[in-house]
């Protein structure tokens, strides 16, 4: 849905965005992470076709934004980070001239404002003018503008920023809700919320990509600890476990074990097998990880470290 | 072609929304319903005055000394009000981010261009056709000749637009309203005495300071008379300046 090559923007001799490549499935919700400054909302514009790249090419929904970006815009909902509103206008009326300016004709145009009105739950305040409504709002009628056109691909750029706690979660589940029918990028710096909706990730620092992905994928490849943790009924002991081939170390945690791998396979193995010999259940048998934030905080530390 | 009505819609909705437009509008009639006043009230004295003697009764003519002196009038006004009247059009949407949704909408800057002009000129129209009054006024009271009443009309239209393409111009490449203003208003006026200096220019630079400037091409209108060098000229300063206009935003997406 989402393929970027090679994307470079500089603003003069500045350089944002620093050759960044990565794609994003249909269907799929995608976090776009980095610290202030790191070239997110660079990328989003170029994305929009708000900005040109520099160098390197961007396809959204299959057309080149810089070579068809009339046809590329037309499947792009975008919330900026400032949600570009019209503070004269009514909710309704607002959303409706989006809906004419993104070309939704005259007889479906009715629907899909009062759709994108009644999704975005704005249907209490859809005649009140948007320069008398609270933050929160005004980020609800943000996303309404995104989404009126139903289009295939919404670029939100911080979408919770700035609003209460109960706020971000109401703005959460409207973009989980999104899940399947659209594909989303969002960028934020807000770990557990991409923990929480995103399906991948991309990371970037000082304009430069650092990971990208699907979660799970970033997460075993930059976890520290190749290993799981298990819980059995009833409880074994430390060394029965260690006796086990391809285990390489056992440390007890909580009312499991955490076990870390010599080799994955073999130890898999092995260890199913142990397990059915003694006809153990299994209570709990997961991949130890690390969380998204300790990938992130390592990442960008190491930037800061110099280490490059 | 549908983003232009959905822009023009919206500036035109917006101007009556907001107090702007009726501040103006207001001040406009009052200031050129002011002028016209007077020189009905002059007029209708020199009448009574020259009453008796029929020679320069026939000298007395409605549209020469009312009419046009008039029309001179609004149209400094219009230069003095429209730097106010443009100077929002693309200066607020940058400076409050709306922008980004009409840049990322599927519209062209063409689009977005003619939409903004349209819209200004729709102001243009109510304000030209509210001073409708003082013909209307005329032709109860007295006699006045309809074809140069017309050319005045479309004068001060034509003039109003090139108004317009200047002052969408300058709020293009700014997001400060107030220098938006500064600029189009020095630049109108300048296009406004540039005949004065073309007195003392000398011969070879007076005929091209007097084809520069607005009030020399709009000399002739209110007499019925139309020039074609006149019509080429506010059509191709109003061109040029939405082309600059039309221009700067590509660059400026580019820079």
């Amino acid at each position: 849905m989402i393929e970027v090559n090679n994307l470079t923007r500089k603003y003069g001799e500045k350089v944002a965005v620093n050759n960044i490549s990565f794609s994003v499935e249909k269907g799929k919700i995608w976090g776009f992470l980095g610290p202030n400054g790191a070239g997110k909302t660079t990328t989003m514009r170029i994305l929009t076709g708000y900005l040109p790249p520099t160098e390197g090419s961007a396809k959204v929904a299959g057309f080149d934004i810089t070579k068809e970006p009339l046809k590329a815009k037309k499947h792009i909902g975008y919330l900026p980070e400032i949600p570009p509103l019209y503070n004269e206008m009514t909710v309704k009326g607002y959303i409706s001239f989006v809906a004419e300016l993104k070309g939704v004709s005259g007889k479906e145009r009715k629907t899909a404002v009062g759709q994108a009105i009644e999704k975005a739950g704005l249907s209490a305040v859809a005649g009140r003018l948007i320069k008398n409504l609270s933050k929160g709002y005004r980020q609800r009628v943000g996303i309404a503008q995104a989404i009126v056109n139903n289009p295939d691909i919404l670029i939100l750029d911080e979408p919770t920023i700035g609003l209460d706690p109960a706020q971000i979660i109401e703005i959460r589940e409207l973009i989980k809700s999104l899940r399947g029918e659209h594909t989303v990028i969002l960028s934020t710096h807000i770990l557990p919320e991409v923990t929480q909706t995103c399906d991948g990730v991309v990371i970037i620092n000082e304009g430069q990509l650092r990971a990208s992905g699907p979660l799970e994928e970033i997460q075993k490849k930059f976890s520290e600890e190749n290993g799981i943790y298990l819980e059995t009924e009833p409880e074994i002991s430390e060394d029965e476990l260690k006796g086990v081939d391809g285990i390489k170390d056992v440390l007890k945690s909580g009312n499991g074990y955490k076990l870390f791998w010599e080799d994955e396979e073999k130890g898999t193995k092995f260890l199913n097998e142990f397990i059915r010999s003694k006809s153990l259940n299994i209570k709990e048998w997961k991949r130890l990880s690390s969380t998204l934030e300790d990938i992130y905080l390592k990442i960008v530390a190491s930037d800061k470290g110099g280490v490059k | 072609m549908k983003g232009l009505w959905a822009i023009t819609k919206k500036e035109i909705k917006t101007y009556l929304t907001s107090p702007i437009a009726y501040v103006l509008i207001a001040v406009f009639l009052l200031i050129s319903g002011y002028f016209f006043y007077n020189m009905i009230w002059w007029f209708n004295s020199q009448s009574i005055a020259m009453s008796r003697n029929p020679y320069y009764m026939r000298q007395l003519n409605i549209n020469r000394f009312v009419y046009e002196p008039l029309f001179h009038n609004i149209s400094v006004i219009l230069l003095l009000i429209f730097p106010l009247l443009t100077m929002r059009l693309f200066a607020e949407e940058k400076r409050t981010g709306t922008e980004e949704l009409l840049y990322t909408s599927s519209v062209t800057n063409t689009e977005i261009v003619l939409g903004k002009f349209l819209g200004a000129t729709f102001v243009l129209f109510v304000m030209l056709l509210l001073t409708g009054v003082y013909a209307v006024f005329g032709y109860l009271y007295s006699s006045p000749e309809t074809i140069p009443l017309l050319m005045g009309y479309l004068g001060l239209f034509l003039m109003g637009i090139a108004f317009i393409g200047i002052g969408l111009f300058f709020s293009s490449i700014t997001e400060s309203q107030v220098v938006a203003a500064s600029l189009s208003f020095g630049m109108l006026l300048l296009l406004w005495v540039l005949s004065w200096s073309g007195q003392a220019a000398g011969p070879s630079l007076k005929p091209i300071l007097n084809y520069l400037s607005f009030f020399e091409h709009f000399k002739d209108m209110p007499r019925g008379v139309l020039n074609l060098t006149d019509l080429v000229y506010y059509l191709s300063v109003t061109y040029f300046f939405l082309f600059l206009t039309q221009s700067y935003l590509e660059s400026r997406r580019w820079r």
